[in-house]
């Protein structure tokens, strides 16, 4: 009964997961052509890619690499933009926490946008799944997504590597961080977020070490967080 | 252009993936059930929306690849990214439009 439960999941979490690939393969595409146009080489690209497993803080190591930021620095503020990912750990826990220990640590590893979000959503809509089953969507969100993150990668790499440089590819970046944060400003708490951000970011632009975007950065939650509170107390 | 040492950037790949890791498992693993207050999820949501801009408006006003001279098709480009995101919410729609715009205005200015 159990086994069955979990190949329903699973075959439901395949079919769920397989649209990102739309997204995910020119996204991963992009980061190997970025990464490699930006001096790594493919097994670099590759690496950070299997090990890191997030796009966004990817991204913002390699262009925070490219401007020379010390070595502490660019693991903070990367980690900084993967700070959600703990909200989505505690979000999860509730219906995953019952998991065996293998099956746990393979899950923070995939914990991706994409299995977040159609696993909250699922296990909303059904919370009376077994466990097995909640596993078994999850995992099969995944089958799909995390291969196309990796060879999508290895793609772009190997295509960054006979890119001539006069494309202007030093803008790749930015059109792809814009890319990111328009379709996200969701509420005017979000906007304020991105404004506080932009503004900070520049004023602060000759504080050394690159410490300037941090501090800039916790404006912006601070920001966005008391917008969110006075417009939750004005409704 | 990274011209770091090889080891350095290993050094950021394996503690960014450890920092990751750590951030996903944290609440699987230890924290348990226990739910987060409510002002530091409050917090949390903005983490990507407060980073990312700031770490592009420079790039954007003072591109590396003109000197640091504002530069019309990078400042267009970065404009239209934006709207057509906002207006999609699409990454990839927002990225081919703003492509497109750098790459078209490259061209028309010569």
């Amino acid at each position: 009964m159990t086994e069955a439960t979990r190949k329903e999941g699973f075959w439901l979490g395949v079919r769920h997961g397989l649209p990102f690939l739309f997204l995910l393969i020119p996204f991963g595409t992009l980061f190997g052509v970025v990464a490699t146009e930006a001096g790594l080489d493919v097994v670099e690209t590759l690496a950070f890619s299997i090990v890191v497993i997030a796009g966004a803080a990817q991204f913002t190591a390699v262009a925070l690499m490219q401007e020379n930021a010390p070595v502490l620095i660019v693991l903070a503020t990367s980690l900084a933009v993967n700070l959600r990912m703990a909200m989505y750990s505690a979000a999860l826990t509730p219906h995953l926490g019952g998991a065996r220990n293998w099956q746990k640590f393979l899950i923070a590893y995939f914990m991706v946008d994409q299995a977040f979000a159609l696993s909250s959503v699922k296990y909303e809509q059904k919370p009376d799944w077994p466990l097995a089953e909640k596993v078994g969507y999850y995992f099969g969100v995944i089958i799909p997504v995390a291969p196309a993150w990796y060879l999508s990668t290895l793609a772009g790499a190997l295509l960054g590597e006979t890119i001539p440089e006069a494309l202007a590819l030093d803008f790749a970046l930015p059109i792809v961080f814009l890319a990111l944060i328009a379709p996200a400003l969701r509420t005017a708490a979000h906007v304020a977020a991105a404004l506080t951000s932009v503004v900070a970011a520049l004023a602060l632009a000759f504080v050394p070490f690159s410490l300037g975007l941090l501090i800039a950065a916790a404006l912006a939650m601070i920001v966005g967080a008391q917008v969110e509170l006075w417009q939750e107390r004005r409704s | 252009m990274i011209t770091w040492p090889a080891w350095q950037i290993w050094l950021i790949i394996v503690g960014l993936g450890a920092g990751s890791f750590l951030m996903r498992f944290s609440f699987l693993a230890f924290v348990g059930d226990r739910e987060l207050p409510p002002w530091v999820l409050r917090h949390l949501r903005y983490t990507a929306v407060a980073v990312l801009p700031g770490l592009v408006a420079p790039a954007v006003l003072w591109p590396a690849a003109t000197g640091g001279e504002p530069d019309p098709a990078r400042l267009a480009a970065a404009v239209v990214t934006c709207v057509a995101g906002y207006f999609s919410r699409n990454v990839m729609v927002a990225v081919i439009c703003g492509a497109g715009t750098l790459y078209g205005l490259m061209w028309l200015l010569g």
